[in-house]
């Protein structure tokens, strides 16, 4: 990997955050990630991958240790699992929030949000409230609002959880797509070793609470991915070593 | 069920109810001074138009003027204790004992304070502090049941209070701010015909003081008369209340969504 040798967009050290409630979310977590990476957290249940993403963010404060972006703090957007969309809103409307946060002109806003949402496939959706909308069209929207504020760093929060293999896999590669048309930088938390292997250059395999950092897997699927590379030996072979990893740190 | 059974039962059984009222009251030979027959009480409408009318309207009056102020109150208030804890803490107990408070026992304070020339006023103050409590907490509520990961998403992209109020709370509350309107209006009636009883005067005529005045001249049939408006202005309440709830989230919101299929 050349990425080492860059300055990282991002660059998390020594980081560790307990709750109120006592429980040691993440115990030393160290990470860099490079711009033009596309890297997964995938872990057990409750070891701190959310709650690391949302330390990046900067919707938690780290208890110890710190976040910093080298090259400056670039413009950021979140995806939740949930869509996470105003109900009394339209599709255009919920996707030009964070041109609207920005007192962005409406005639501008209105034509950047229609674009994002023609680039998740939602075009024609426009005027649809969220309640008219299937669980994947309301998590492209999701998405649209993402890249409407033209991120730099993309964060996601296991964005695919509660939607369908087929649903699941279309905006695995609608997502593959955005990246390298913006050229975006993501993070990825996902608990799915088939998701993680297809869609990243880099796992970051995480340990149980308090999480870690137990391995760290580059991948090198081809470009451009697609359907077939799921049915590949390389593919196979990528996921078990994920998968692998993933056995190990949860017994450690 | 067929449509037309909905609304022509309920009309059916009312009818049937004043039909056997008319009857028993000429059966049993009741006095006109203990109950009032409908077809009596159908006269009293217009023998006594020239006063029952002017009340109406008096009554609309206090109610509508009540009821804007509580709502005002009440969502001003409650935004305001969104925006800061210690306001909450130093007011809140203050609007609990407003509410909890029997607002009839301080009629009388209200019209020395006020004056007994402004009966009116004491009208729509004591219609008010009946009525603003439940606009109150049920936009705190509705205000509080945020979605929190929009607001995090919110700040990411950097927004400011008044955004996060304006964009997300707000409209996130509207469906609670609107339950509140609605027991509101019904409240603020009851409000401004209580408050006649124990504040009314003859300077100021509204069907509270025509019912109480009815009854000291035992003009059975007046009261119910008056009574039988006070229903109907009710019911109006409920249903403008209904249809502005209607209007505003039949578009988005579940509770007001037809169902389909």
């Amino acid at each position: 990997m050349t990425a080492m040798a860059e300055t990282p967009l991002l660059s998390l050290s020594n980081i560790a955050k307990t709750f109120d409630s006592g429980t040691r979310a993440i115990g030393r977590l160290d990470l860099d990630v490079a711009e033009g990476e596309f890297v997964s957290l995938v872990g057990p249940s409750g070891c701190g991958k959310s709650t690391a993403l949302r330390i990046v963010a900067g919707l938690l404060k780290p208890d110890a240790g710190t976040v910093t972006f080298p090259s400056g703090k670039p413009e950021m957007s979140f995806v939740f699992q949930e869509p996470t969309l105003m109900p009394w809103a339209r599709a255009l409307a919920n996707a030009r929030l964070p041109l609207d946060l920005k007192h962005m002109n409406r005639a501008e806003a209105d034509d950047r949000a229609a674009r994002a949402l023609a680039r998740v496939g939602l075009a024609g959706f426009e005027t649809a409230f969220p309640r008219e909308l299937s669980g994947g069209m309301k998590m492209r929207v999701s998405i649209a609002r993402a890249i409407a504020a033209e991120p730099k760093l993309l964060l996601m929060d296991e964005p695919f959880a509660a939607l369908d293999e087929l649903t699941r896999q279309a905006l695995n590669d609608d997502l593959l797509k955005l990246k390298e048309e913006d050229a975006l930088t993501v993070l990825f938390v996902t608990h799915s070793v088939y998701e993680s292997t297809y869609l990243s250059s880099r796992v970051v395999v995480m340990t149980p609470r308090p999480g870690r950092v137990a391995a760290d897997l580059a991948m090198t699927p081809p470009a451009p991915r697609d359907e077939n590379y799921r049915l590949t030996p390389e593919f196979a072979h990528a996921a078990a070593r994920v998968s692998a990893a993933l056995k190990q740190a949860m017994a450690a | 069920m067929k449509s037309w059974a909905r609304y022509l039962t309920p009309l059916l059984v009312f009818v049937a109810a004043l039909a056997t009222w008319e009857w028993r009251v000429h059966a049993l030979g009741i006095s006109p001074l203990v109950l009032a027959t409908p077809s009596e009480i159908w006269t009293a409408f217009f023998e006594h138009w020239d006063v029952l009318g002017p009340a109406l309207l008096f009554t609309v009056r206090i109610t509508a003027a009540a009821f804007v102020l509580a709502t005002v109150a009440g969502v001003g208030l409650a935004v305001l204790f969104s925006q800061s804890r210690l306001i909450e803490y130093a007011l809140y107990p203050f609007a609990v004992v407003l509410q909890v408070t029997p607002v009839v026992a301080i009629a009388p304070l209200l019209l020395i304070w006020i004056g007994y020339d402004n009966v009116g006023e004491v009208l729509v103050v004591l219609a008010w502090i009946i009525s603003f409590f439940t606009v109150l907490s049920n936009t705190i509520t509705g205000l509080r049941s945020a979605d929190h990961n929009l607001i995090d998403l919110m700040k990411l992209y950097g927004a400011s209070r008044l955004q996060v109020l304006w964009r997300l709370q707000l409209p996130g509350a509207l469906p609670y701010i609107l339950t509140g309107m609605k027991i509101s209006g019904g409240l603020a009636l009851i409000g401004a015909v209580t408050a006649e009883f124990v504040a009314g005067s003859g300077t100021d005529l509204g069907l509270g003081w025509v019912i109480t005045l009815a009854n000291r001249n035992l003009d059975t049939a007046q009261e119910f008369a008056a009574l039988a408006l006070l229903s109907i202005l009710g019911i109006a309440i409920l249903f403008a209340m209904t249809a502005l709830e209607w209007a505003l989230l039949h578009r988005w919101h579940e509770s007001a969504v037809k169902k389909e299929g």
